[in-house]
């Protein structure tokens, strides 16, 4: 058997990287993936603690996540392809306008 | 030394060695492939923890409809590799710090505050069946309805907001 701390750390080492990609990456894609990174720590953080306390909740909450996940990466995505139809370029830095 | 813990900490070594992979690959294909291989990972665990369920819907969900998105936009884009710009020389080594210490952080209150008897054990055959997804189901459409209902809606919302972005706007083509 494995203690749920091991989880629990596990879960926030990948929480810190997926902070750490969001921070010093340059690519809006490689920020995006990082935020989907960030959001499947916390996810298998809500299952660890469902299993131990036997409870169906945590889990349903994963579910609900991943369904945010999928609404938001669909949303993110049309908005990086339509800005980099208006500048030809993705180039966090030069995103410094809120009109194209 | 038991098995599980010794599938647990080889699991661990490579979902932490494929987010590393995602982070610091030049090319964002690669970045890509890694972070499916890091979303199996967390898939299995899924499955040590006893929701089959959820490591399937990971699998086709994340590893399947949202990389497939990703790569699509990236080869659309012809992200693969963006020029390093130096416009903030001090972003890097200021990221790492933070972020190490938010890690830091998050695992010493996470362990000072946890009850040590916790344990999880590795869920016989009997959970791996029908049953539990039918519990789930019941906990799913009985407790958490209004939830679920409110998720179609954003679902719907996410999908009309796709379609209205990435449509040509009617003034702009002439």
């Amino acid at each position: 058997m494995v203690p749920v701390e091991y989880y629990i750390t596990l879960s926030a080492i990948l929480f810190s990287i997926g902070a750490l990609g969001v921070l010093s990456r340059r690519n809006p894609l490689i920020i995006f993936m990082s935020i989907e990174l960030m959001l499947n720590a916390a996810n298998l953080a809500f299952v660890a603690f469902a299993r131990v306390y036997e409870t169906f909740s945590g889990q349903i909450f994963v579910f609900f996540v991943i369904a945010v996940a999928a609404a938001e990466v669909a949303v993110g995505l049309a908005l990086i392809v339509e800005i980099f139809k208006s500048k030809k370029n993705i180039n966090i830095d030069e995103m410094n306008s809120l009109k194209g | 030394m038991n098995s599980e813990l010794i599938v647990f900490l080889v699991l661990s070594l490579v979902a932490i060695a494929t987010a590393l992979g995602m982070l610091l690959s030049k090319n964002a294909v690669y970045s890509a492939l890694f972070l499916v291989l890091n979303f199996v990972t967390v898939a299995i665990f899924y499955l040590l923890l006893g929701a089959p369920f959820l490591a399937m819907s990971q699998i086709t969900v994340y590893a399947g409809a949202i990389m497939v998105l990703f790569l699509f936009v990236i080869m659309l884009l012809g992200a693969e590799n963006l020029k390093p710009s130096n416009s903030l020389p001090w972003q890097k080594p200021l990221a790492i710090l933070l972020s190490v210490i938010l890690g830091v952080e998050a695992i010493y209150l996470l362990l000072a505050r946890s009850r040590s008897a916790l344990n999880v054990t590795a869920p016989d055959a009997a959970l791996n069946t029908m049953d539990s997804l039918r519990n789930m189901a019941e906990t799913l459409f009985s407790q958490f309805l209004l939830p679920f209902e409110v998720t179609s809606i954003l679902l719907l919302v996410a999908m009309v907001g796709a379609i209205v972005l990435s449509r040509a706007e009617k003034g702009a083509a002439k």
